[in-house]
C-alpha cells in the first residue's frame, strides 16, 4: 500500500514538473529512491513556488538547504534544497548548478521563510550569496572572518592568523 | 524620545546629566534598553546567545547568534572515513548520543546499500527509545527548573540516572556511546542489560504519575507556561520546525510514522499530539512522548529475535575483533576498511530519523572514495532555535527563559 502510494506520488510529481519545466530541467535522479531534480539557475524560485502552490503538490515544508563543492568541476558549486510535503509524503530534492563566478542564486526566503537560517549557514561556509536574501550575515563564524570554511580549498586546520585570539598576558 | 536622543548627542548637556544628581529621565518606558543574553547564561541551555531590545519588562526585538560551539563536524566528517565519523556523531546532541549513532549509520547503510539483521535493527530501536526517554527526562526537569521547580529535576535526573546505567552496561560508557556500527551495532545485550531495561520500562510508568502529580497539580507552574510562547501551526511550518515542537503545534507529523525506518511501521504506537501550541503543550508531549516509547519498549523486548547483531558483508562491515586476532581474511579486511574506508557508490543520499529534538537528517554526498565528499547535519534544534525571534517578540523577558526551555534547543547540534 504505502509502496505503490510512493511511486504514485513519485509519477505525479515527475508528470507535472516536466510539463511545467521541461526546458529548464538539466537532469534527474533517482539514487536510492531520492527523486532530485537540477534546475536551470534562473528557475529556481520559479519552480519552488509551483511546487510549494501547486494543491496537488503542496511542498511547504522546507527541510534543509545547503551547497556542494565539488572543487575541480567547471561549475564549482551546486546548492541542495530538500523539501517536503505533508500531502504526498514526500521528500524532493532540487539542485541547482551555479554558472556565475563569483557564485550567486535567487533567494527562495520568498517561498519559505525557514530558508532563511539555511541559506545564511550556505553563505557563512561557502561563499554563496543568495540575491535578495533579507539578512545575509554570517551564521556561525565572527563577522570578520575573511574564509569559508566548507570551501575544499580551505585546510582542515585552519588558516593560521585568521581568526583574532586574545593577547597573552604578560 | 528624540529629548533623550538629543540630550545623548550634546556633550555638553550629557556631563550635565552625569553631574546633576537631580535629574532624572521623566519616562522611563521610553527608554529602550538592548541587553546581552549568555552565551554563558544557565537558562539558555548551553552557548546560545541572545540579544534583545527591551521596552520596560517587554520584548520589542530579539536576535539569536548561534556559533559559540561551532566546531567544524562537517568539515572534519570530509577527512575521515565513514566509520571514523561515529563518535563524533554523539557529540551533535549530546542528550540523546545513541539516536544520532543510529540517524548516521542508517544514512551510511542506505548509500552503500547494506541489509542488516533483525537483532541489530532491535537492539536499534530499544537504545533509540531508552535514548529519547532520557532526552526528555532532561527536558522536562530543566524546563521545570527554569521556570522555578527546581525538585522535578530532581526526579528525572534520577530516572536518568536508571537509563544511563543500562547504557553504561551495554555501550561501556554513560554518555559518549558510539555504539552503532556500519551493518550493526557494536555490541549485543547480555540478560543483564535487558532485565535492567524491562525494570526501567516497568518502573517508569509509576514514576510519570508520581512526577504529574507534582508538577500538574502545581498552579503556579501551570499558570506560569499557558498562553505563552503561542506558536500558530502555520507559522511552525513556514519555519521549519521538526519534532515534539511541531506535534504541539497541531501538525501531525513524525517520521517514525511518515516514513517509517528501522521496524517502527510493525510497532503500535499513538504520536500525541496538541493544538494550543503554547509552552504548556510543549511541555506535556514530551511526557506524552516518554509514555509512547514505553510502549514501544514494551512491544520490542517481547518481540526481539535471536540473531547476528552485524550483517555479513565483509567488505563493508568491520569484523568481530576476536575474529580478527585469529583469522587472516578478517584481519585484510579490518585493516582495509579501517584504513581505506568502505567506498560507497557514487551518489547523494538523504536519510532522517526521529530524534527526541526533532528531524535529524544526515545529507551524504559519496564520490566513490573512502571518505564523504560531503556530510550535511540537518539538525533539529538549529530549526528550533529560527523560532526565537517570532516567540519571543511581545512576551516577557521572564517568559523568554520559559520559551527557550520549552523548545528544548541543545547547541552541540544547533552549532555542530
Amino acid at each position: 500500500m504505502r509502496k505503490s502510494n510512493f511511486m504514485d506520488s513519485k509519477e505525479l510529481i515527475l508528470n507535472k514538473v516536466k510539463e511545467k519545466f521541461g526546458q529548464a530541467i538539466e537532469a534527474i535522479s533517482d539514487f536510492r529512491n531520492d527523486l532530485c531534480f537540477t534546475i536551470n539557475r534562473n528557475q529556481i524560485v520559479e519552480l519552488s513556488r509551483f511546487l510549494k502552490e501547486d494543491s496537488e503538490l503542496e511542498f511547504i515544508f522546507c527541510k534543509d538547504v545547503t551547497a556542494i563543492d565539488w572543487a575541480a568541476r567547471k561549475n564549482r558549486f551546486t546548492t541542495v534544497y530538500h523539501i517536503y510535503s505533508f500531502k504526498l509524503n514526500f521528500n524532493l530534492r532540487l539542485k541547482v548548478n551555479i554558472d556565475v563566478d563569483p557564485p550567486a542564486v535567487e533567494t527562495v526566503t520568498s517561498v519559505w521563510k525557514s530558508a532563511d537560517w539555511y541559506e545564511r549557514e550556505t553563505f557563512d561556509m561557502y561563499g554563496i550569496k543568495f540575491l535578495n536574501h533579507p539578512d545575509l550575515r554570517r551564521m556561525y563564524m565572527p563577522e570578520g572572518f575573511e574564509h569559508y570554511p566548507l570551501r575544499k580549498d580551505f585546510p582542515v586546520i585552519g588558516i593560521p592568523g585568521s581568526l583574532p585570539l586574545p593577547n597573552k598576558a604578560e | 524620545m528624540d529629548r533623550i536622543k538629543q540630550i545623548y548627542n550634546d556633550e555638553k548637556l550629557l556631563k550635565r546629566l552625569h553631574e546633576d544628581k537631580d535629574i532624572t529621565i521623566e519616562d522611563v518606558l521610553e527608554n529602550e534598553m538592548v541587553i546581552n543574553m549568555g552565551p554563558q547564561h544557565p537558562a539558555t541551555h548551553g552557548v546560545l546567545r541572545l540579544v534583545l531590545r527591551l521596552d520596560g519588562e517587554t520584548v520589542t526585538a530579539i536576535v539569536p547568534e548561534l556559533g559559540y560551539l561551532h566546531r567544524g563536524y562537517e568539515k572534519m566528517a570530509e577527512n575521515m572515513s565513514y566509520v571514523e565519523f561515529i563518535p563524533h556523531t554523539d557529540r551533535l546532541d549530546y542528550l540523546a548520543t545513541l539516536c544520532n549513532n543510529v540517524g548516521y549509520v542508517l544514512a551510511v547503510e542506505k548509500l552503500a546499500g547494506i541489509e542488516v539483521p533483525n537483532r541489530a535493527q532491535y537492539l536499534r530501536m530499544i537504545i533509540s527509545e531508552l535514548s529519547r526517554i532520557a532526552s526528555h527526562m532532561v527536558a522536562i526537569g530543566t524546563f521545570a527548573m527554569d521556570v522555578g521547580a527546581v525538585t522535578m529535576v530532581m526526579w528525572t535526573f534520577r530516572e536518568r540516572e536508571k537509563i544511563q546505567d543500562i547504557f553504561d552496561r551495554v555501550c561501556g560508557a554513560r554518555f559518549t556511546t558510539s555504539y552503532t556500527r556500519i551493518g550493526g551495532v557494536a555490541s549485543d545485550f547480555d540478560d543483564e542489560a535487558l532485565r535492567m531495561t524491562k525494570k526501567i520500562v516497568y518502573d517508569l510508568e509509576s514514576a510519570l504519575v508520581e512526577m504529574d502529580k507534582l508538577m500538574l497539580g502545581n498552579k503556579i507552574f501551570i499558570d506560569r507556561l499557558e498562553g505563552i510562547g503561542i506558536l500558530p501551526m502555520k507559522d511552525a511550518i513556514e519555519l521549519g520546525i521538526t519534532g515534539p515542537n511541531l506535534r504541539a503545534s497541531g501538525v501531525d507529523y513524525d517520521v517514525r510514522r511518515a516514513k517509517p525506518y528501522l521496524f517502527y511501521d510493525q510497532m503500535d504506537f499513538n504520536v500525541p499530539i496538541y493544538s494550543e501550541g503554547d509552552c504548556l503543550a510543549r511541555y506535556f508531549i514530551r511526557g506524552d512522548e516518554v509514555r509512547e516509547s514505553v510502549k514501544i519498549l514494551k512491544q520490542l523486548l517481547d518481540k526481539i529475535p535471536q540473531g547476528e547483531i552485524r550483517a555479513n558483508d565483509p567488505k563493508k562491515v568491520l569484523p568481530n575483533k576476536t575474529e580478527i586476532y585469529s583469522k587472516m581474511e578478517e584481519l585484510i579486511h579490518d585493516f582495509m576498511i579501517i584504513n581505506f574506508g568502505i567506498n560507497p557508490p557514487v551518489g547523494d543520499v538523504f536519510h532522517s530519523v526521529e530524534n527526541p529534538k526533532g528531524e535529524l537528517g544526515f545529507y551524504i554526498v559519496s564520490n566513490g572514495s573512502g571518505n564523504p565528499w560531503k556530510v550535511k547535519i540537518h539538525s533539529p534544534s538549529f530549526c528550533s532555535l529560527q523560532a526565537i525571534p517570532l516567540l519571543c517578540k511581545g512576551a516577557m523577558i521572564s517568559d523568554v527563559v520559559a520559551i527557550i526551555g520549552s523548545l528544548d534547543p541543545v547547541m552541540g547540534e544547533a552549532d555542530k
